[in-house]
């Protein structure tokens, strides 16, 4: 069987030859004309004159187009229809597309995108949070908020109240493909759309209400993003639309793609958070009652922000079991980028409140932090004789999803051990008081993060799979790849079904005319769903194959096994493309559709109640820091990371993921800042001034295992999704830092994050006191 | 121009006609179809555009998105495409890039590559700061150093093992065939040829490794209507040991420079280590860093605490100015039209300078502060001191005032700390995106804390201590 075999990613010989083909790589033909936006200067305004003489007058531009050039929807809005392709009389933050240059080069295009003249009568922009608070600027009416017991009269009943308040940065995305997007005009005003994106649907959506056409007019096609991590998911809508329009008012092919600088200038990244709490706690360190508010700036527009900010309330209470819980959710609206999916989707931001609460009761107390949180735990669901908790002694979160698959416990015990938690921290003391200058901290943080769409109907997938009459299969699912390597973890359900060899099963691009009414490849979701829609499209054709053959040999289909490239019918032995090419001749049809929705799911979002997750997936991370305290410089010096993949479809590709999502974790709580100024522009908009983690800031020592655990519930071989979790893990690294600004002085140093060397010395005077 | 000429995965190139500011790597994609080559920032700080270039000084990876056509001549390039053999037979870190799972979207993978093949070829495994200019945002690269590692004993492929020549290229040098004076975009061979035609031409861009110039093009999308390009200026590409200072010319490249520097000042080499990537080092020149002025250049603090001279010529006219002059204010130097910088001679033994950079990032990053500090004294009194920082003003500047805090005065914290409090009559830095002006004053007074730390052989470095 392919399935739990450590294969490589299936374009690894293309990624290390030059030879994987992305958006931009693809020949064109030699008309082909390049796309770009002239975008607002100011952050907040009115338009009050546009003026495209010398655009139009550029080398090499073709057309130029405004809002009102537009023919049908002007809008790239993934939820409410409010974010216009091109500026409609306001802009609403720098960096808004105003209008569109259509040119002969992609260097012409932008050329001439920076000629624009664009009178803005400028209106006060709202960029903070405090501003936006003060505005009433925000999404929906009011805060949502969500309870459970009564979180307020248990802290006034409680020994002692713990509170703070702390402030986390966004994060951009930076895959390393920037957005792209190329439109081909097909007959009869169709046409065909390939896009970098995680989400063809929405793409074809939005692109036949923009050519004012039935979804049945678009097509649209993807290979592979070079990184999406959830910056695909909705911000390409306006390249392909564009694209699209261009395409079919000039005749000719149209491509886009962002220069880097523009991408992050006009693209979302991650909310930022500000999260406070008040807590009630025992001399214990265990939460008898919580109360969480999240304040989180979305941007101009809603995008994604509503489920994100679902998702950050849906993971405050982490691995946590709370009786009585408020958690209040404000979804601010500010002239800033639209803030969007990033993998974690808030719930990284809502798990960050609740790890920094146990910092905070840990210092308060005294205590280690790794007691205190173990004092918090969820139940894990086997207790020592093997039976169930459940029944036993109910737990449930706060929004009333029971907790069954619980393992945090036995997790972070064998971390722990493994790490040599215990020993090190006593190690790290003395070094501490060797040290003056020099401080090291150490710290574990749990994981439970939520495993299913939160917006109930997405949680479905459709794949096609065709056998040809030589036994070679084609196979296509609606998920995308962006480097996960969910096109090889699927492709190794489909050959284990059919018992054949790798080599067998083909991938093709992911395509809106083969499988329909994708959801994004998100939510960690890509393999569970599509593994689990292959699963059925070949059962399908299996089923048909081993009724075939059990009709044609007279035996009963039972008997008829898929193993090592070969067909046992009873006695008879056959190779598949022999089984194939006989059903073939036999009139067997060999290609099926496959179709699946996860069960047992449902969830009110106003209420905040029901059962969102099919199941959690579990993890523990334990890091080790050195700060210096004249500076705040620090490095990671060690990382130890267990975490829950149920039965891995594929251990090296989802030991790759927990690597690559702890560094991209680390990096958004440390070196990673957005900085806007007060006019609102985004001053960190290229890798010169935004920094992510380069190589060697990747720990010293880096110890990564999968604990094992298959998933109990009736997942695609009982495996775990693992693209977002395990970027939870990154929270270690910021704890670590607090730790480590704790040993400096007594008063609790409440490190903001990113922990930039410059946060870092703020907190190591604060904790001097 | 003259004719460019180079190999490209070992078939000669031969442009006439060339807009001298475009890039190799726009070259490679848009004219020669060689898509393995990836964009990812267009601006030389995530290595996605990586190459290999060689020329009989040794084999280097270069960002291809910042490298002007002109750069290439008499040189060869080695792309992703003319990594693994004409069999198809896979470079050993292309083979160990697989088996590791060095790759997940791959979209810098062709980039990695390139670095670790060239890193390969020259035995270098230093792999932190040989793959410090290529980003990853999908592995964590803990993998691509497996990688790396397991690659490093295979042999070169024959096909790269060749020694360098260009015999049908060779017979082109020098370029230098038009008369200077005439041309628009000018290659001189020698200084005095530079010197003459910039005299005549003062209006024209001097363009060195392109790691600064290159982004006016990418990013500011300034045309340059009159350019000299002055890699082939062999004697000013010299380092002459001169007894008691070194002459360095304006061309020697910083990575060039780096082991030298590093044998006489372990600190300032260690800046200058982690002054850029390997493909910015092997293009940037220290004349270059000096020359554009800029307040966050690394070298010129670690140069005006040793005291260098600057060497400015014009036309035939040369004249030397201790280093720290040649700032004026920010956007302004002591440069008349016409004039450039044709060398720098730093001191030696001067054993006391310590040099310590802050940035966001360890690797690749611009400075937020620079500091460069050198006390000598008689083992009572400090008496010579000679203090510069960067990211402090609008320019490399010393700091006076704290100098004279502590000229004459014991070697004690309490002097140090008289020194802290001077500074902040030496400067009042701007906040911005890499630092607030706070913490840029208290991190420079902590820099002086931390230099007496170091005399007294405290460990001050975080990059020193192990888990």
């Amino acid at each position: 069987m392919s399935v739990a075999k450590s294969l490589t990613h299936d374009s690894a010989r293309l990624h290390v030859t030059g030879t994987a083909r992305y958006l931009d790589d693809v020949p064109m033909p030699a008309n082909t004309l390049h796309l770009a936006f002239g975008t607002s200067e100011v952050a907040h305004g009115v338009i009050s004159a546009i003026n495209l003489d010398a655009v139009r007058a550029a080398p090499g531009v073709v057309t130029v187009l405004t809002a009102d050039d537009l023919p049908f929807e002007n809008d790239v809005s993934p939820s409410i229809h409010d974010e216009p392709l091109l500026a409609t009389g306001s802009v609403h933050y720098l960096g808004q597309p105003i209008f569109l240059v259509v040119a002969d080069s992609h260097l012409n295009a932008r050329k001439a995108a920076r000629l624009g003249e664009i009178a803005v009568e400028e209106k006060t922009p709202l960029l903070t949070i405090d501003q936006a608070m003060e505005a009433n600027s925000r999404f929906e009416d009011g805060p949502r908020i969500w309870s459970k017991g009564d979180a307020s009269a248990a802290i006034e009943n409680a020994p002692r109240v713990v509170e703070g308040c702390f402030e986390m940065g966004g994060q951009e995305h930076f895959y390393l493909e920037g957005q792209a997007a190329l439109a081909m005009p097909a007959e009869n005003g169709d046409v065909y759309i390939s896009s970098s994106t995680q989400h063809l649907t929405e793409i074809q959506h939005k692109v036949a209400h923009a050519i004012g056409k039935p979804m049945h007019a678009v097509r649209v096609e993807s290979r592979r993003m070079g990184g999406g991590f959830g910056g695909k998911e909705s911000q390409g809508n306006a390249l392909a639309c564009a694209c699209a329009v261009a395409a079919l008012q000039t005749g000719r092919p149209c491509k886009m793609r962002y220069d880097r600088d523009d991408d992050m200038m006009i693209t979302g990244k991650r909310h930022d958070f500000r999260i406070t709490y008040r807590a009630g706690v025992d001399e214990a360190g265990r939460i008898l009652g919580v109360e969480f508010t999240h304040y989180t700036r979305c941007g101009w527009a809603l995008d994604l922000s509503l489920p994100v900010a679902d998702r950050a309330m849906l993971h405050a209470d982490n691995t946590y079991n709370l009786e009585h819980v408020t958690i209040e959710s404000h979804r601010l609206k500010t002239n800033t980028q639209s803030a969007t999916a990033y993998r974690g989707f808030g719930g990284p931001q809502g798990m960050l409140g609740m790890e920094r609460l146990m910092d905070h009761i840990a210092q308060d107390l005294g205590k280690d932090a790794l007691d205190v949180r173990r004092a918090n735990f969820y139940a894990d669901m086997t207790d020592a004789s093997g039976g169930s908790i459940s029944g036993k002694m109910k737990q449930t979160t706060p929004y009333g999803q029971e907790i069954t698959d619980c393992v945090i416990n036995d997790l972070v015990g064998q971390l722990s051990e493994n790490a040599d938690y215990q020993k090190r921290r006593a190690a790290i003391e003395t070094w501490n008081a060797e040290n003056d200058i020099l401080k090291k901290g150490l710290a574990l943080t749990p994981v439970k993060f939520g495993i299913s769409f939160t917006l109930t109907h997405l949680n479905q997938a459709g794949a096609l799979v065709h056998v040809y009459q030589d036994g070679s299969i084609h196979l296509n699912h609606g998920g995308t790849e962006m480097g996960q390597g969910l096109f090889q973890k699927v492709a190794q359900v489909a050959a284990s079904r059919f018992g054949v060899s790798m080599d067998a099963v083909k991938i093709t691009p992911t395509d809106t005319a083969k499988v329909p009414n994708t959801s994004a490849t998100a939510a960690s979701s890509g393999a569970d769903l599509n593994g689990m829609a292959v699963q059925a499209a070949c059962d399908t054709i299996r089923e048909r194959m081993a009724d075939f053959l059990g009709e044609y040999y007279q035996i009963a289909p039972s008997e008829v096994s898929f193993l090592d490239d070969q067909v046992h019918i009873g006695q008879e032995v056959l190779t598949f493309a022999a089984s194939a090419k006989l059903a073939y001749e036999n009139r067997i049809s060999l290609s099926s559709t496959g179709f699946y929705k996860t069960p047992e799911i449902s969830w009110d979002r106003i209420k905040g109640q029901g059962r969102p997750f099919y199941y959690f997936a579990y993890g523990a991370s334990v890091t080790e820091v050195v700060i210096d305290t004249l500076t705040g410089e620090n490095r990671i010096l060690r990382t130890d990371i267990l975490h829950d993949a149920g039965n891995s479809l594929n251990p090296a590709l989802d030991i790759g993921q927990v690597e690559g999502a702890y560094v991209q974790g680390a990096g958004w709580l440390t070196t990673e800042e957005l900085v806007w100024d007060d006019k609102g522009r985004l001053r960190t908009h290229a890798p010169s001034t935004y920094k992510i983690p380069a190589c060697s800031d990747r720990p010293d020592i880096f110890n990564v295992a999968l604990y094992e655990n298959e998933n109990p519930v009736e997942t695609v071989y009982r495996s775990k999704a693992v693209g977002e979790p395990p970027f939870n893990h990154g929270i270690s690294a910021l704890m670590a830092l607090s730790d480590a600004v704790s040993a400096c002085g007594d008063t609790f140093a409440d490190l903001q994050a990113p922990a930039t060397a410059e946060n870092i010395l703020a907190a190591v005077k604060r904790a001097r006191g | 121009m003259s004719q460019i000429e180079f190999l490209l995965n070992g078939e000669a190139v031969s442009l006439n006609t060339v807009n001298p500011t475009k890039t190799l790597l726009d070259h490679l994609r848009n004219t020669r179809g060689l898509n393995g080559t990836k964009e990812g920032c267009n601006e030389g700080d995530c290595g996605a555009c990586t190459v290999m270039v060689e020329d009989p000084d040794g084999t280097r990876a270069l960002n291809a998105c910042i490298l002007f056509l002109p750069q290439l001549h008499g040189k060869s390039v080695t792309t992703v495409e003319g990594l693994a053999a004409k069999d198809g037979s896979l470079h050993p870190v292309q083979d160990a890039m697989i088996e590791h799972h060095g790759s997940q979207c791959g979209f810098c993978t062709p980039g990695f590559v390139m670095s670790m093949a060239t890193a390969h070829k020259n035995g270098a495994t230093d792999y932190d700061d040989q793959l410090a200019g290529n980003l990853c945002r999908c592995t964590g690269y803990a993998p691509i150093i497996r990688a790396a590692e397991a690659a490093a004993d295979q042999p070169v492929p024959h096909h790269l093992a060749k020694p360098f020549i260009l015999p049908e290229i060779r017979a082109g040098v020098p370029g230098g065939s038009q008369p200077p004076g005439a041309a628009t975009h000018f290659r001189p061979q020698t200084s005095d040829e530079l010197a003459t035609w910039y005299a005549a031409n003062p209006d024209a861009t001097l363009i060195a490794g392109a790691t600064d110039v290159g982004l006016w093009v990418t990013k500011q999308l300034r045309a340059l209507p009159k350019t000299a390009f002055l890699n082939g200026i062999q004697d000013m590409q010299q380092i002459e040991d001169k007894g008691d200072h070194l002459r360095v010319g304006a061309g020697v490249s910083v990575e060039t420079l780096r082991p030298v520097i590093n044998d006489l000042y372990p600190s300032f080499g260690e800046m200058l280590r982690r002054f850029a990537s390997k493909q910015v080092r092997n293009a940037a020149t220290i004349g270059g860093n000096i020359a554009n002025g800029s307040p966050i250049g690394d070298s010129p603090p670690a140069l005006i605490a040793l005291g260098a001279a600057l060497h400015l010529r014009k036309g035939d006219l040369r004249r030397d100015i201790p280093l720290e002059d040649y700032f004026i204010e920010y956007g302004k130097q002591d440069r008349a039209a016409g004039e450039f910088v044709e060398a720098i001679s730093i001191p030696k033994k001067r054993d006391a300078l310590r040099v310590y950079k802050l940035s966001k990032r360890f690797d690749q990053d611009i400075s937020a502060v620079l500091g460069a500090i050198y006390i000598m004294g008689d083992g009572k009194v400090m008496n010579e001191v000679r203090i510069a920082f960067g990211g402090m003003a609008g320019t490399p500047k010393r700091a006076t005032h704290a100098e004279n805090a502590l000229i004459g005065q014991p070697w004690s914290m309490d002097s140090i700390e008289a020194a802290c409090a001077a500074l902040t009559q030496d400067f009042t830095p701007m906040s911005d995106m890499r630092a607030s002006s706070q913490y840029r004053m208290e991190a420079a007074q902590n820099m002086l804390r931390r230099y007496m730390q170091d005399a007294m052989g405290r460990p001050v470095s975080v990059l020193e201590v192990t888990p």
